[in-house]
C-alpha cells in the first residue's frame, strides 16, 4: 500500500494518554459520545424493564421499591447524564468551533476538565445504584427526598450536582468561543443556526445551573443536619424545593431541546438545498425560547399549593413558548417549499423531529392551560408529552445530527439503507410507545404507578410492544456505526455537498481544524440556485457517482495530503 | 363493583362532577387544535417532501423580498397567540372557579400518610381508603400529610390537589352521578405509592345520610375526648377561673382576639397551628405556657377538633374563647361552621365499641411487603 493515510485527530496519536490528556474538542467531544452512548443504554435498560413489568396491571416482575429505583434511575442517567450532554457535549463541542472557523474551544483545558467533572459525577450516579439505588424519581421531591427516603438519595444528588458543573463548564466555553473566536469574516448573522441554538443553550446553562446545584446542597444540608429548609416538621417548607428545582429544571427542558432545534435547521438547509426560511427568526426564537423558559416554572406546580395567582400568572406566561415554537415549525416546513428534497437518514430524522415536535408543542398547551393541567398534571399524559419533546425531538434531533455529521467525524460512511430503516423503526416505534399514553393519562393513570387498575392495560401493552420496536430502532444504528468506523466506505471531505465551514476541511478533520484560516465571505446555507433542478449539486454528484458504479455519492480519496 | 367504563374502551373518564364536563369540552376542543395543526404540518411536509423531491423536474425559482417575508413571520405567529391566549383564559375561567370555595359546602377532613387515605366526615364518621360523598352539594375537602407530599386524585372529578405536610390545602367539587370512581395518590410518595388509592362511593343525600348512621366505630368526639385528656389538654384548657388556657368549647368559627391586637377567626387553620407552635397566636389575656405539640398528629387534630365540635366539648360552657371581646360582640360572627345535616346528630355515641384503632393497624400492615 503506498496510500497515504492523511493525518487527522484520531490518527495523530495512539497513545491512551493522547485520549485521557487530550485538549483537542474534537477527542473531548468523542469520549463524550462513548461516555454517554454507555448512560443511554444503561437508561435503556431500566425503560425495557419496567415497560415489561407494565404489561400486567400487577406487579409480577420486580418488587414496588425496585420499581421506584428503576424509573428513578433511568430518569436521572436519561436527563443529566444523557439528553442535557447529548447534543451540545458531543455535537456542539465538536462542531461549535469548526463551524465558527475556530482551532478549537476557547478553554480547551476548561473543556477536558468538563469531561472528567462529567464523568465523577456519572460514576457516583453509577455507585449510588450498585450501591442500593434511589427510589425518589429523578425530581427528588422533598420532603420525600430529604427526610423520608431510605435509599441513597444523597450520593445520586451529589453525582447530579457535580455533572452540572461540567455543563456549566461547557457553556462557558461555547459562549467565550462565539464571541472571541470567530474566522474573519464570521459575523453573527452569518453563524449557523446550529451555532446560534448553542450559544442560547449556553446562556441557560450558565444561568440556570447553579440553581439546581444550590437545591441539592439545601437537600443535602437538611438530610445530614436537620436544617428546617424543606420539611415542615422542622420549620421548612416542601414547596420551596420545587421552585428551586423547577426554576432549573424547566429551562433544562429547553438545554435538551434547543440544541435538537439547531440541529434539525442544519439537515433541513442541507436536504433541501436551501437557505433555511426565516433564518433571523429562527436564531432570535432560540434566544426568545431561552428568555421564557426562565418564566415558566411554576407551571410544573398548579396543583402544588401555590397560589391560585401564581398559578394564573404561570400560566399566561407558559402560553408564549408557543409562538417561538411555532415559529421555527412553520420556518422549517416553508423551507422545504421549492427546495430540492433528498430522503438520506439525517433528513428522515429531521423530518421525524418537525412531526413530533409539533405533537409534544401542543401538547403542552394542555398542560399549561389550568383546567385541563389539573386533571392531567402527575398522570401518564404528562409523560407522553415530554417524551414527545425528549425522545420524539432531542433523541431524533440527535441521532440525526450523529448520521449528519458522522463521515466528517469518522471519515466513514455508515451504511444508508440501514439508517433509512431504523430512522422509520424509531418513528414507528416511538409513536407506539408513547401516543397511548396520552390517552392513559386522559383516562386518569397516574405516573409512577407500579401497580394500576385494571381497565389501563390495554393501552399499557400497546406502549410496551412500541417500546420494543423503539428499542430495536436504538440498537441497529449502535450496531452499524461500530461497522462502518471498520469497515464503511470513505466519506470524502464533504459527502453531502453542504455549506458550513465543518464541511471544507479534511474528514476526518485534521487536529488544527483547519489547513489554513478559513475566510467567511458568504451568508450560511448559501446553496446554488435550484432553478429547475439544475442547481441541486447533490443531486447530480449522485448521479454521477451512480454511473460509476457508486450507489451513494462520495468523492474520491484524496491523493495528497498536506499535514500542517 | 360495576364500573361500565372498565369494559368499554373510552377516551375519557366518567363525568361524574359539576366541572368535569366543561373540563372535557375544553380539553377536546384543544385535542381538536392539535389535530388540526398536526394534520396541517404533516400534510405540508408530506405534499412538500412528494412535489418537491429530487428527482422532480420543476421550476423552484423563489424570492421572498424582506417585506414580504416580515408580514409571513408575522402573519403566521398570530393564530399560535391567539389560539393560547384562548385556551388561558378558558382554562384559567375554570381554574378561578375550582379555588374558589362554595357557598354551603359540605366539609369533609383528609389525611394522608404512607400510604393510606385518612378521611373524617362531618359529625365524625371516618373512613379508610375510601370516600362517600352526596350528589347535589359541593363538598369542600380539606386535606394535610402527616409526612410526604401527596396528591388527592379522582379523575371522574377532574380534580385533583397535592396533600402538603404542614398546612392545609384545599379542593372542592359537587358530584352529579352516583356510583363508584377511582381515588389515586397522583403525587410520588414512596415504596407503595401506587397501592395509595381508594373508591370515591357518590351516593344519593338520602344514602348518604344513611350511611353517616350506620357508623359502628367509636365516633370521633368521643375518641378526641379521650385525646384531650390523653394529652393532658385540659389541665390547663378548663373553666375555672384560675385556669392557664382558654376554653375551647364551640372554639371552632369562632373570633379569636389576640395579645397581639388582631382578631382572627378560629378556623381548622388556626386550631391546628396554636397546637404547633402555640406562641405564633397567644389568645388575649394569656400567657406563653404552652408547649409545641409535635407529637399530636394531623389525625389527633382532626379528632380533637371533633370532639370540641360536639356538644359534649360544650356542656361544661357554651362559651366561645373571646379572649377579652364579650360574647355579645362576637356573636353574630360565631356561626358553628358545620351545621348538622340530613338529621345527623353531631352527638357522641357512648357505648360503641373502639373498632378504629385495630382497623388503621391492619390496614397499615395489611398489605404484605414483598
Amino acid at each position: 500500500m503506498a496510500e497515504t493515510v492523511p493525518r487527522n485527530y484520531l490518527n495523530a496519536d495512539y497513545s491512551i494518554w493522547s485520549w485521557f490528556l487530550t485538549k483537542d474538542h474534537k477527542r473531548i467531544a468523542i469520549l463524550y459520545l462513548i461516555s454517554i452512548t454507555l448512560f443511554f443504554f444503561v437508561g435503556g435498560a431500566a425503560a425495557v424493564l419496567f415497560r415489561l413489568e407494565l404489561m400486567t396491571p400487577k406487579g409480577d416482575l420486580v418488587i414496588s421499591e425496585n420499581y421506584n429505583k428503576l424509573f428513578t434511575l433511568h430518569g436521572i442517567i436519561m436527563v443529566f447524564f444523557f439528553l442535557i450532554p447529548s447534543i451540545p457535549a458531543v455535537l456542539g463541542n465538536f462542531f461549535l468551533p469548526m463551524m465558527i472557523g475556530a482551532r478549537d474551544l476557547a478553554f480547551p483545558k476548561l473543556n477536558l476538565l468538563s469531561w472528567y467533572v462529567f464523568m465523577i459525577g456519572g460514576i457516583i450516579s453509577i455507585v449510588a445504584i450498585l450501591a442500593g439505588g434511589v427510589d425518589t424519581g429523578w425530581t427528588f421531591y422533598t420532603p420525600y427526598s430529604s427526610t423520608y427516603a431510605n435509599s441513597q438519595v444523597l450520593l445520586a444528588a451529589v453525582g447530579a450536582f457535580i455533572a452540572g458543573f461540567s455543563s456549566i463548564m461547557t457553556g462557558l466555553n461555547f459562549i467565550a468561543t462565539t464571541h472571541t473566536m470567530r474566522a474573519p469574516g464570521m459575523t453573527w448573522f452569518r453563524l449557523p443556526l446550529f451555532v446560534w441554538a448553542m450559544y442560547a443553550t449556553s446562556l441557560i446553562i450558565l444561568l440556570g445551573t447553579p440553581v439546581l446545584a444550590i437545591a441539592i446542597v439545601l437537600v443535602g444540608l437538611e438530610r445530614f443536619f436537620h436544617l428546617g429548609i424543606f420539611d415542615p416538621a422542622l420549620g421548612g417548607d416542601p414547596l420551596l424545593f420545587q421552585h428551586l428545582f423547577w426554576f432549573y429544571s424547566h429551562p433544562a427542558v429547553y438545554i435538551m431541546l434547543i440544541p435538537a432545534q439547531g440541529v434539525v435547521s442544519e439537515i433541513i438547509a442541507c436536504f433541501s438545498r436551501k437557505r433555511v426560511f426565516g433564518y433571523a427568526f429562527i436564531a432570535f426564537s432560540s434566544l426568545a425560547i431561552a428568555v421564557l423558559g426562565f418564566l415558566v416554572w411554576g407551571h410544573h406546580m398548579f396543583v402544588s399549593g401555590q397560589s391560585a395567582t401564581a398559578g394564573m400568572i404561570f400560566s399566561f406566561l407558559s402560553m408564549f413558548v408557543a409562538v417561538p415554537s411555532a415559529v421555527k415549525v412553520f420556518n422549517w416546513t416553508a423551507t422545504l417549499y421549492k427546495g430540492s428534497i433528498h430522503f438520506d437518514t439525517p433528513m428522515l430524522y429531521a423530518l421525524g423531529f418537525i412531526g413530533l415536535f409539533t405533537m409534544g408543542g401542543l401538547t403542552g398547551i394542555f398542560l399549561a392551560t389550568l383546567a385541563v393541567d389539573v386533571h392531567v398534571h402527575d398522570t401518564y399524559f404528562v409523560v407522553a408529552h415530554f417524551h414527545y419533546i425528549m425522545v420524539g425531538g432531542s433523541v431524533m434531533a440527535y441521532l440525526g445530527g450523529i448520521h449528519y455529521w458522522w463521515p466528517k467525524m469518522t471519515g466513514k460512511r455508515y451504511p444508508e439503507s440501514w439508517g433509512r430503516i431504523s430512522a422509520i423503526l424509531i418513528f414507528v416505534g416511538f409513536n407506539l410507545t408513547f401516543f397511548p399514553q396520552f390517552i392513559l393519562g386522559y383516562l386518569g393513570m397516574p405516573r409512577r404507578y407500579h401497580f394500576y387498575a385494571d381497565e389501563f392495560q390495554v393501552l399499557n401493552v400497546m406502549s410496551s410492544a412500541g417500546a420494543s420496536i423503539l428499542g430495536i430502532g436504538y440498537v441497529f444504528p449502535l450496531c452499524y456505526l461500530l461497522w462502518s468506523l471498520r469497515y464503511g466506505r470513505p466519506a470524502g471531505d464533504n459527502p453531502w455537498l453542504a455549506t458550513g465551514l465543518e464541511w471544507t476541511t479534511p474528514s476526518p478533520p485534521p487536529t488544527s481544524n483547519f489547513l489554513e484560516t478559513p475566510i467567511v465571505r458568504e451568508p450560511a446555507y448559501n446553496y446554488p440556485p435550484l432553478g429547475d433542478g439544475e442547481g441541486d449539486t447533490l443531486r447530480q454528484e449522485k448521479i454521477r457517482r451512480r454511473r460509476q458504479g457508486e450507489w451513494h455519492p462520495t468523492q474520491p480519496p484524496r491523493e495528497k495530503v498536506t499535514t500542517p | 363493583m360495576e364500573r361500565d367504563y372498565q369494559r368499554e374502551f373510552t377516551f375519557s373518564p366518567p363525568q361524574a362532577a359539576s366541572t368535569a364536563a366543561e373540563i372535557d369540552w375544553l380539553y377536546y376542543a384543544l385535542v381538536g387544535m392539535t389535530v388540526f395543526f398536526t394534520l396541517l404540518i404533516c400534510a405540508l411536509i408530506v405534499t412538500f417532501m412528494v412535489r418537491y423531491r429530487s428527482t422532480a423536474r420543476l421550476n423552484r425559482r423563489i424570492h421572498v423580498s424582506h417585506k414580504r417575508l416580515l408580514m409571513i413571520e408575522i402573519g403566521w405567529m398570530l393564530p399560535p397567540l391567539a389560539i393560547v391566549m384562548g385556551s388561558f383564559f378558558w382554562g384559567a375561567a375554570i381554574f378561578f372557579h375550582q379555588r374558589q370555595e362554595p357557598a354551603d359546602p359540605l366539609r369533609i377532613y383528609v389525611v394522608g400518610k404512607q400510604w393510606m387515605w385518612k378521611v373524617q366526615h362531618e359529625g365524625g364518621r371516618r373512613e379508610i381508603n375510601s370516600l362517600h360523598v352526596p350528589t347535589g352539594r359541593p363538598v369542600v375537602l380539606t386535606m394535610i400529610s402527616e409526612d410526604v407530599i401527596h396528591s388527592f386524585y379522582i379523575p371522574a372529578f377532574r380534580t385533583k390537589m397535592d396533600v402538603l405536610p404542614g398546612r392545609y390545602t384545599m379542593q372542592w367539587f359537587e358530584p352529579t352521578q352516583t356510583g363508584t370512581y377511582h381515588l389515586f395518590c397522583a403525587e410520588y410518595c414512596g415504596t407503595d405509592h401506587s397501592k395509595m388509592i381508594g373508591s370515591v362511593v357518590v351516593q344519593t343525600p338520602e344514602q348518604y345520610a344513611q350511611w353517616l348512621e350506620s357508623d359502628e366505630e367509636e365516633p370521633a368526639a368521643s375518641r378526641g375526648r379521650r385525646l384531650f385528656q390523653q394529652y393532658r389538654c385540659n389541665d390547663c384548657h378548663t373553666q375555672s377561673e384560675d385556669r392557664r388556657g382558654p376554653p375551647l368549647a364551640n372554639l371552632l368559627g369562632s373570633q379569636v382576639v389576640l395579645a397581639d391586637g388582631r382578631t382572627v377567626t378560629a378556623d381548622l387553620k388556626y386550631f391546628r397551628n396554636s397546637i404547633r407552635n402555640p406562641d405564633d397566636q397567644v389568645v388575649a389575656g394569656y400567657q406563653t405556657v404552652m408547649p409545641p405539640y409535635p407529637q399530636i398528629t394531623e389525625d389527633e387534630i382532626l379528632l380533637i377538633m371533633a370532639y370540641l365540635e360536639s356538644d359534649a366539648a360544650g356542656s361544661g360552657s357554651g362559651r366561645a374563647v373571646q379572649g377579652g371581646a364579650t360574647d355579645d360582640a362576637a356573636a353574630p360572627d360565631n356561626q358553628p361552621p358545620n351545621q348538622p345535616r340530613n338529621g345527623q346528630s353531631r352527638d357522641p355515641q357512648p357505648g360503641s365499641n373502639n373498632q378504629q384503632q385495630p382497623q388503621e393497624q391492619q390496614q397499615q400492615q395489611g398489605e404484605p411487603p414483598e
